[in-house]
């Protein structure tokens, strides 16, 4: 369906803050009650705070019900085929270092059929950030299991209750060596603006997974964690490095053990950043380094003198 | 640099050589034996003489080991093919004697390491020299002593064999070397005056001298390198700085030359996990406004079929580079095979019209690159180059480009966008603009898969789908406006029209001259554009009677190859027939014209083929 929106909105003029107003597109094309919405909101709050260039900003995203972010964020942006969307922003953002990459996805684009990329980018640490809305179910093709579909969960291809193990997400991305990962909610805001925050500020390849419910087709899949449903919102208590006693019991997010044994914690298991790399180069930085190194070798050679020089040698 | 002897003062004289216009050498050993080398050495002399040069190349699929042969024919005409069969084989055991003899004309050179070969003593029909490659090449080497130097022994052979331009090799020889050790060149120069100073009696039935250029010189300087090679420096031309790709044969020459080269250039490219990555990151350079490349061989472009479709209908430029080889499946992967041309044109979802090239050489390698990147940024389009196995590893002279009239540059174009724009205007060439770019609407576009309106918004609208169809497809018709008529070689009408895309090229334009030696009207037509079709194609097939397409893939069920199907349901021409094989193997010149002239009823014994080598015209 065309949803084209009217933008009543004239432009900003240069430099001006960027706001809500400013960022709304399309209308959303969720059902009323995906925790996407707030997913969408808290993102146009991170990016206030950011307050970037407009025309410097990127999302992009693969297929999917939470893949349609990108229409419905106002800067440049688009939409990829199915779990394929990390390697093509990483194609953006070692291309043009000047700009701020973000990738928006679900379940099944990034764990399933992305999977290997997920894996890849993630060791291969460009300068971009991935937020992972996780409804644990197939919601844009009505039903099916997903990978992080919990065991005995009744889908259309497993009627009689999921048997396959599913995937650890926060596990997974550690074991990847994503150099940020972080662990959020859909029904907590203010939380997500944090993490998407500290993802964005991250110079690396950072993750934000984030428990984003789908009313229609896996009703309460995370009320575990919502204390107005009965369930625990358990935060990770991160390391002050004050020196106090009690210090030495919070998460040091630079521990990759650490992050392990966070990730291993039984469901629903705790929220926050599991760990961060701060010393890791980017790729970006080292493609960089590489194009510095081989200039000086070149003595800065046009481009005309070094295809002339290879043809010369060929004589 | 020490130069152990003075080869001109053994040399042999002059008057002693028989003047010969071309030669075929065929050098067969096992692939760790540097054969490679010696074509590389004697095809960068013959570029360097003025003479033209072509070589034929097989290497086994094996990392290390196994047999493996090098063709070099050089002369001092117009030399197209690699030759059907050798003047010389030099052979380098008892395995390449065996299976390449057949390959050697009567009257040629059969020049043996004696040292492991024992050649047929009733063989009366080539001359037999036996030289102890191996174990000459340890004494003269000394110390150390290794049989590695024994490929340039053997040039060492050939150059007093053919009289070939000893300090322009040893020149050579010292640029190939030179960055390694010191000792490294010392004895690689050993090795090769002890293969020139092998005693000349040996020889004496066997000195020739190859004919002087007839290309008037002044020309531009020659240059000497593979398809692969040509490939990618046509690229860099062409303003590629950006790229992915992922390892596989005969394809991962180009990325491993773009991943050393591009760095130079300020550009990044990556090695990614998989095709399908490989292609991703490409279009995601390409989305930064930037000309992007990713290439693969067969199986490796099925996996990008699905992004290559996205391409489509984002309207996303990028250069998409298919080196082909034998298949289906991992088929042949050190084999020629022309049969990813359907898949090139038809291989994805949906209507999806695609720009498809062909080089016809070497040299035709890095002008279809510029012309890849010219149709890429103009109509914003995926633009597949299909290059092949054949191409991509022989080794051609050619003149060196001119450069500075050549090389594109190619900048993300991020200035302000005006009020009016849109990412996919429906009466309008698509013109993204990258991110960065400010819109002054405050409108931002979105590229997308899905289709969509003007602005690149999602739709399923019946009207915006035919509009936005018709779009992409009228853009690759308008393609076909900006080409020029393909050139036409030979009888401009007449019996027969030789149609080839790719490495038929050279054996294609000698059959012609076979035929019409033999009196027969033949025209050739190699097709560089095979998709969309160069304008004027039809009135030039209705000036002949029979239009023979060759190909190397299967005739298919109906009889037809693949080029010659889409000619014949473009055309509805019933003349239109094919010639087809699938033995992984190049053309030779003869078996096009035996089917040829089986094709169109020419009696035995029109043709004359040379059965004898022209090493064998004086009696010895």
């Amino acid at each position: 369906m065309s949803t084209t929106a009217v933008l009543p909105t004239p432009p900003p003029a240069p430099g001006a803050p960027l706001t809500k107003k400013v960022l709304l597109a399309d209308h959303p094309t969720w059902c009323p009650g995906c925790g996407d919405f707030a997913v969408l909101a808290s993102f146009y709050k991170v990016l206030e705070k950011l307050n970037y260039p407009q025309e410097k900003i990127v999302t992009f995203a693969g297929i999917g019900c939470s893949s349609r972010f990108p229409y419905f964020v106002n800067t440049h942006g688009g939409h990829y085929i199915h779990g394929r969307a990390l390697p093509f922003a990483a194609g953006i953002s070692l291309g043009r270092d000047d700009l701020h990459v973000f990738v928006f996805g679900g379940d099944g684009d990034g764990f399933s059929i992305g999977g290997n990329h997920l894996v890849h980018i993630a060791r291969k640490n460009p300068r971009l950030t991935y937020v992972i809305m996780d409804n644990s179910v197939y919601g844009l093709t009505k039903k099916q299991t997903s990978p992080t579909s919990p065991i005995g969960f009744k889908s259309k291809t497993d009627p009689w209750g999921a048997f396959d193990q599913p995937i650890n997400p926060m596990r997974a991305l550690l074991n990847s060596g994503a150099t940020f990962v972080a662990r959020s909610h859909a029904t907590q805001v203010n939380h997500m603006v944090e993490m998407m925050l500290r993802a964005a500020n991250h110079d690396g390849f950072s993750v934000v997974e984030i428990l984003s419910e789908c009313v229609e087709f896996f009703d309460g899949a995370f009320d575990s964690s919502i204390p107005r449903k009965g369930g625990v919102w358990s935060l990770i208590d991160l390391k002050k490095n004050d020196g106090s006693p009690e210090d030495a019991a919070r998460h040091d997010p630079t521990d990759e053990v650490a992050a392990f044994k966070l990730a291993m914690e039984p469901w629903p298991g705790k929220f926050g950043v599991f760990y961060e790399n701060k010393s890791r180069p980017t790729k970006n930085a080292l493609e960089q380094k590489l194009i510095a190194n081989t200039r000086e070798k070149t003595k800065n050679a046009t481009d005309l003198e070094l295809l002339s020089k290879t043809f010369a040698r060929m004589r | 640099m020490v130069s152990p002897i003075t080869p001109s003062a053994a040399g042999a004289t002059a008057s002693s050589a028989t003047t010969i216009p071309d030669v075929v050498i065929r050098l067969a050993g096992n692939s760790q034996d540097g054969i490679q080398a010696i074509g590389g050495f004697l095809a960068r002399l013959a570029g360097r003489s003025d003479q033209e040069v072509m070589t034929y190349m097989t290497i086994p699929s094996t990392i290390s080991g196994g047999p493996s042969i090098f063709q070099v024919r050089m002369g001092s005409g117009e030399i197209l093919s690699a030759g059907d069969r050798a003047d010389v084989l030099i052979a380098f055991y008892q395995h390449s004697y065996q299976d390449h003899r057949a390959s050697l004309r009567a009257g040629g050179v059969l020049l043996y390491d004696s040292d492991h070969v024992t050649p047929n003593p009733d063989d009366k029909e080539v001359t037999a020299v036996g030289v102890p490659m191996t174990s000459a090449t340890v004494e003269a080497v000394g110390g150390s002593a290794k049989e590695k130097g024994k490929n340039i022994y053997v040039l060492g052979l050939l150059a007093r064999m053919f009289d070939l331009d000893v300090p322009k090799l040893n020149q050579l020889i010292k640029e190939r070397f030179g960055g390694k050790n010191e000792d490294i060149v010392r004895n690689a120069l050993l090795a090769f005056d002890a293969g020139y100073a092998y005693p000349a009696e040996n020889l004496r039935h066997c000195l020739y001298r190859l004919e002087k250029s007839s290309v008037p010189a002044g020309g531009r300087p020659q240059v000497t390198t593979d398809g692969n090679s040509a490939l990618t420096y046509g690229l860099l031309a062409a303003g590629v700085r950006y790229g992915a790709g992922y390892p596989i044969t005969p394809w991962s020459s180009i990325m491993e030359g773009l991943r050393v080269e591009l760095p130079k250039y300020g550009g990044v490219f990556v090695q990614a996990e998989d095709e399908i990555s490989a292609i991703s990151t490409a279009l995601g350079f390409s989305y930064g406004g930037h000309l992007a490349v990713t290439g693969s061989s067969g199986p490796g472009l099925s996996l990008k079929m699905e992004a290559l479709g996205w391409a489509t209908m984002a309207e996303m430029p990028l250069i998409v580079i298919n080196v082909q080889r034998g298949g289906p499946s991992t088929g042949m992967p050190t084999n020629i095979e022309q049969s990813d041309l359907m898949q090139a044109l038809y291989g994805s979802h949906g209507d999806c019209p695609r720009v498809v090239l062909a080089p016809k050489n070497v040299e035709d390698c890095f002008y279809l690159a510029l012309e890849a990147g010219r149709i890429a940024r103009e109509f914003s389009t995926p633009v597949i180059i299909l290059t092949d196995q054949a191409i991509g590893t022989r080794i051609e002279a050619f003149d060196e480009p001119d450069l500075p009239k050549l090389m594109v540059d190619v900048k993300p174009d991020t200035s302000p966008r005006a009020p009016e724009f849109k990412p996919y205007p429906l009466n309008d060439l698509t013109r993204h603009a990258p991110p960065g770019s400010l819109m002054t609407s405050g409108k931002y576009p979105t590229v997308t898969g899905l289709e969509h309106d003007e602005m690149g918004h999602p739709t399923a609208n019946a009207f915006l789908h035919t509009k936005m169809t018709e779009k992409r497809r009228e853009k690759i018709k308008a393609v076909a406006n900006s080409l020029p008529t393909p050139e036409l070689a030979g009888d401009e009408s007449g019996e027969v029209l030789l149609i080839g895309w790719g490495c038929t090229y050279g054996p294609i334009r000698e059959a012609m001259g076979r035929l019409r030696t033999a009196g027969v009207k033949v025209g050739h037509l190699q097709m560089r554009h095979i998709n969309p079709f160069a304008p004027g194609l039809e009135e030039i097939f209705n000036r002949y009677k029979h239009i023979l397409v060759v190909e190397i893939n299967d005739e298919g069920l109906y009889g037809f190859g693949q080029l010659a199907t889409l000619l014949r349901a473009r055309f509805c021409n019933p003349a239109i027939a094919s010639i087809t094989k699938t033995d992984g193997l190049t053309y030779k010149i003869s078996e096009i014209v035996e089917r040829v002239a089986k094709h169109i009823d020419l009696p035995e014994g029109t043709i004359l083929t040379r059965k004898q080598s022209i090493l064998a015209v004086t009696p010895r």
